[in-house]
């Protein structure tokens, strides 16, 4: 059984951008890992960030900053 | 960690292989630029990896052996270079994004007209509907010899009896079967086959091609410098030269030509029965637990190592993901760049999680993953 539980998805246009992200993130100390691109959100595949819903702010932040391309922000349970 | 996405790419290569890239990158020159020793070494094993390929495929002609980057490459090659304005391609709901999204362009940019031969809920096609679809300006048929999302093989020499009956150039795209099974494009009776070196064969990645039968005329996607003709405004017609414009990746050719050596010292059937075996255990294991869902057709006598499924209505991503950083089980999930094969099979919404095994995965592998996926099904 998958214990789901509530979390921030951040999604990219591209992989670079995803790659980008955790690149920033990791550098930063912010936390998050990349999952595959949750169907719920697009039935497409790629990657997505994936994150605590609390850190929504400093995440948006952060890639607004490094100029980071952004598709979408979701909350869901992953 | 437990790498099941050989169908995506093996990650894991003979030894061999690594090796045989490693001394190229000191050793080879530029092929047909000069006939420096470097140069020369390079020439001589482009030409050496050419034939292998041609015995390993049943290619009629070593020059007819042309290297590009994968299946993609080729299969954009092949189909743009044999397709034009108006014409009519038949195609089937197996085929991947790399036939697909160059067959919709041509039909926007160049009124060409695409007929699909349907699958069926088990993926299988209908043998049948090739012929009945065959219109005056049909051109070629396209197809696929083993779905990348079912690990169903299709039956070719029937499609090729009713393309040579009527005159059609058949394209074969062999990604899933090169280096996994035996395969003689003379015996499937394919016009051209397009092949991808870092799949089955087991060699590094940006390495792949086609081989082209005797009197199939293919016009060049790339234009460009070629070491031969360089005051002729156009592109020597002759192949491989014709379709391979500029520096080819040697050093990694070098290294798809160890593998093939792997393979043939191996012996391509030992390799397929392993295979096999480990997704007949793999498949034996789970059918039957409570909530999975099995795609393709099981009941086939040959089929590449490939497991779709899906567990209860989770998603396939999070699946994925559990089995990637609960159980370090390395899988795909998603759509598998196979919209129409997702659509028959009806998982367009939620997709699939594909397990591929390879040479290098052993009976140990197959084991834990049973357990996971038993664990996750609970």
């Amino acid at each position: 059984m998958i214990e789901k539980s509530l979390k921030l998805i951040i999604t990219f246009p591209t992989t670079t951008a995803a790659i980008a992200m955790e690149k920033i993130c990791l550098s930063n100390k912010l936390p998050g890992r990349l999952i595959p691109l949750p169907r719920e959100i697009d039935s497409s595949c790629g990657m997505a960030w994936c994150a605590p819903p609390e850190n929504r702010k400093e995440l948006e932040q952060i890639a607004k900053e490094k100029e980071i391309k952004i598709s979408g922000v979701y909350q869901l349970y992953f | 960690m437990i790498y099941l996405d050989n169908a995506a790419t093996t990650l894991h290569k003979p030894r061999q292989v690594i090796e045989a890239v490693v001394e190229a990158m000191s050793t080879l020159g530029n092929s047909s630029r000069g006939l420096s020793s470097c140069s020369l070494k390079a020439s001589r094993t482009l030409y050496e990896t050419r034939v292998k390929i041609s015995e390993l495929f049943g290619c009629p002609r070593a020059d007819n052996v042309i290297f590009l980057q994968n299946s993609t490459e080729a299969l954009n090659t092949a189909i743009n270079g044999t397709v034009f304005s108006k014409d009519h391609v038949i195609t089937t709901d197996l085929e991947h994004n790399s036939v697909l999204r160059p067959l919709y362009r041509l039909k926007k940019e160049k009124d060409v007209e695409l007929s699909f031969v349907p699958a069926d809920s088990k993926g299988n096609l209908s043998l049948e509907s090739f012929e009945k679809l065959i219109k005056h300006n049909t051109k070629a048929i396209i197809c696929n010899h083993a779905s990348n999302l079912t690990g169903n093989i299709v039956d070719l020499s029937k499609i090729s009896t009713i393309a040579r009956r009527h005159g059609l150039i058949f394209i074969v795209d062999v990604s899933q079967t090169a280096g996994c099974i035996p395969l003689n494009m003379e015996e499937i009776g394919a016009d051209i086959i397009c092949f991808t070196g870092h799949k089955g064969l087991m060699g590094p990645q940006g390495t792949g091609g086609m081989c082209i039968r005797e009197g199939i005329d293919i016009k060049p996607l790339k234009v460009g410098g070629t070491g031969v003709k360089s005051y002729s405004t156009d592109q020597p017609k002759e192949y491989p030269t014709r379709l391979e414009a500029g520096t080819l990746n040697s050093h990694g050719i070098a290294g798809l030509s160890a593998a093939i050596d792997f393979i043939q010292s191996t012996g391509i059937n030992i390799i397929s029965q392993k295979e096999t075996r480990l997704m007949n255990i793999f498949y034996e294991g789970i059918k039957d637990i409570k909530g999975i869902e099995i795609y393709g057709d099981f009941s086939l006598l040959q089929r590449v190592a490939i497991v779709a499924l899906n567990i209860h209505d989770y998603d396939s991503a999070l699946v994925s993901d559990t089995l990637s950083e609960k159980y370090k089980i390395a899988t795909r999930p998603g759509a598998h760049c196979a919209p129409r094969m997702h659509q028959a099979l009806g998982t367009e919404n939620r997709g699939a999680v594909r397990f591929s095994f390879s040479w290098f995965n052993s009976d140990e592998d197959v084991k834990r993953t049973i357990q996971a996926v038993k664990e996750i099904a609970l």
